[in-house]
């Protein structure tokens, strides 16, 4: 057995890959903390180099007593459907009283059903993953946040231009 | 689908290597596979691929990273150290299973 010449995937080089991928969080609605979450985990399970700013309402997703109590309201949302049927959501139902924890618990359902983590815990295992996550200095000082009111995890609290520095070359997503 | 001669053995590959049949698949092929993208298997390299194997016959499907995690009880930093860069497809393609699909 040893000359094996059979073709292997080529999963190119263990080390970094030199390619970047810069996204900045900006919303702090539960269904517009995905894409970000999703996107950049896909990109560290293939070797990308991946950091994640949290600005404006996107600072919740990092806050620890509010990542987990992100809401989701369908107002504004002309994609809603009901649960039964293919109909659209009246968009006149959406500002009713109890309609936004309502949505909140079917989205966070349908997340959990297909096995998706809670955004929490979507950031540990993007952690865990080698991603690293800072936070927006004017976010902090508007919101008077600083700290010891983030994830542990999160690198720093640094200025926009700080951040644009250091994602030189980065592809860039901002959600 | 492409036949190609690993270890000796006669195994239905894809177009870019990975095993396609299972049942092909057996233990002794893993180091082979492993060496192959320049991995030396170690214990916990094959714990991690006996639970894709199990799995795999549950769940008719490979499981990503955050299933080997939170099923398998292997921490997804350690995968990374394991199968460096690109945990879910190597592991995979040791154990002579599909690319997961999964998007987490």
């Amino acid at each position: 057995m040893s000359d094996e010449t059979f073709i292997a995937p080529d999963f190119g080089s263990d080390e970094p890959t030199g390619r970047k991928l810069a996204i900045i969080c900006s919303k702090g609605n539960l269904d517009m903390a995905y894409p970000g979450l999703i996107l950049g985990n896909a990109a560290l399970g293939e070797g990308v180099q991946v950091d994640l700013f949290f600005t404006f309402w996107g600072f919740d997703m990092i806050m620890t007593e509010r990542a987990d109590d992100m809401a989701f309201s369908p107002a504004g949302n002309a994609a809603m459907r009901l649960p039964v049927g293919n109909l659209r959501m009246p968009q006149s139902l959406a500002p009713a009283p109890g309609m936004t924890a309502l949505a909140t618990r079917m989205l966070k359902r349908s997340i959990a059903d297909i096995g998706v983590p809670t955004v929490p815990e979507f950031l540990d295992q993007i952690v865990a993953s080698g991603g690293r996550l800072w936070a927006c200095r004017m976010s902090a000082d508007m919101f008077h946040v600083d700290k010891e009111d983030l994830r542990d995890d999160v690198e720093a609290i640094i200025s926009a231009s700080d951040f644009i520095e250091m994602t030189e070359g980065a592809q860039l997503l901002f959600i | 689908m492409p036949v190609t001669t690993i270890a000796g053995r006669q195994v239905h590959v894809d177009a870019e290597g990975f095993l396609t049949e299972y049942d092909e698949w057996d233990e002794s092929l893993a180091p082979v596979l492993a060496k192959a993208i320049g991995i030396e298997l170690t214990d916990r390299h094959m714990e991690v691929v006996r639970f894709l194997r199990k799995d795999y016959l549950d769940q008719k499907e490979t499981a990503t990273t955050r299933r080997v995690q939170a099923v398998g009880g292997i921490p997804v930093k350690e995968q990374f150290t394991l199968f460096p860069a690109k945990p879910g497809k190597k592991m995979a393609y040791i154990a002579g299973l599909p690319k997961p699909k999964g998007c987490v």
